[in-house]
């Protein structure tokens, strides 16, 4: 059981270290996924602007963690 | 069949897979210089057995593999892997949090497995080798597999010839600064491969990816920039006490 346990906490290390830092970057995927189109946002510029989004996830994470 | 024919299937396989080998080996370059080589080499040649079997399992059949899915998958992943690391190598590079001891770090890490570097080359090398596999069926249709098939493999060749003779100047370049680049990569290609996987087009296709990485390394530059003027020196961090 603590195997199972240590191997999960290690599997969710590899992917998260701050929480709200991971939720920003999987709440920008889904507004990439379902907003953009919804909101009528022309195909060329889907990509760019989830790019947009994720820059500024970090540059929020980085200025909250200098704190 | 003329040999004009045939040679411009060579090309053309050529020059396509050569784009998708110069993707896998940038990214097993970057995580065997910045994790240790044994991990991301086992990945690596995890990834071609696996890409082996599985052609010569389903052969063609493979074209039916859903590759947008694969590719969102794999994109999310590489972009948690990739914005964590460019996370942490601005905070380090910022002073807010200590730099590593990189040589005692480094081999340390080198003489274990490491669990990311491998699952990073693994996946990279399987999804940009079956992008190579799609580009061998597609340039080699109508009975011309093996003049396509040779073409990937010389391009396949000369990319690993050129990993192996960046692999020691890669190894001289101070550790942070290596992840800072890798994180900027890693999130580069995993915005891509989102993109991708949502087929969404990209201007400039596969081009885009220089854009996107460029982007990441501005982005976080700017941030280092902003984070040393409102912290204090840094700080060198021993092995197995991280902030």
């Amino acid at each position: 059981m603590n195997a199972v346990a240590t191997a999960l906490r290690q599997l969710w290390g590899l992917f998260v270290e701050d929480a709200s830092f991971t939720l920003g970057i999987l709440g920008s995927l889904v507004v990439a996924a379902f907003a953009f189109p919804a909101l009528g946002l022309r195909d060329a510029w889907r990509g760019p602007a989830l790019f947009v989004l994720l820059a500024l996830v970090l540059l929020e994470n980085v200025r909250r963690s200098r704190g | 069949m003329s040999w004009a024919h045939v040679g411009t299937v060579i090309l053309a396989a050529f020059l396509a897979s050569l784009v998708e080998f110069v993707e896998a080996l940038t990214i097993v370059l970057a995580v065997g210089t910045t994790r240790g080589w044994r991990s991301a080499l086992i990945g690596a040649a995890g990834g071609v057995l696996f890409l082996t079997a599985l052609t010569l399992a389903v052969g063609p059949a493979l074209q039916r593999i859903p590759l947008t899915a694969l590719q969102l998958v794999v994109g999310v992943l590489l972009l948690l892997f990739g914005m964590r690391w460019l996370r942490k190598a601005i905070l380090r590079a910022g002073g807010v949090i200590g730099l590593r001891d990189e040589a005692a770090i480094y081999a340390q890490e080198t003489t274990r497995v490491d669990r990311v570097s491998l699952v990073t080359s693994f996946k990279a090398v399987t999804l940009e080798g079956l992008e190579v596999i799609f580009v061998v069926i597609a340039t080699g249709a109508r009975g011309l597999l093996v003049p396509a098939a040779v073409g990937a493999v010389l391009a396949g060749s000369l990319v690993i010839l050129a990993g192996v003779g960046l692999r020691r100047p890669l190894a001289r370049v101070p550790e942070n600064t290596l992840k800072f680049a890798v994180g900027a990569l890693l999130s580069g290609f995993g915005v891509f491969w989102v993109g991708e996987g949502l087929r969404y087009p990209w201007p400039g296709e596969d081009l885009a990816l220089l854009g996107l990485v460029g982007g990441f390394t501005a982005i976080a530059l700017l941030a280092v920039a902003a984070v040393r003027r409102s912290a204090g020196p840094a700080l060198v961090v021993r092995p197995g006490i991280h902030p």
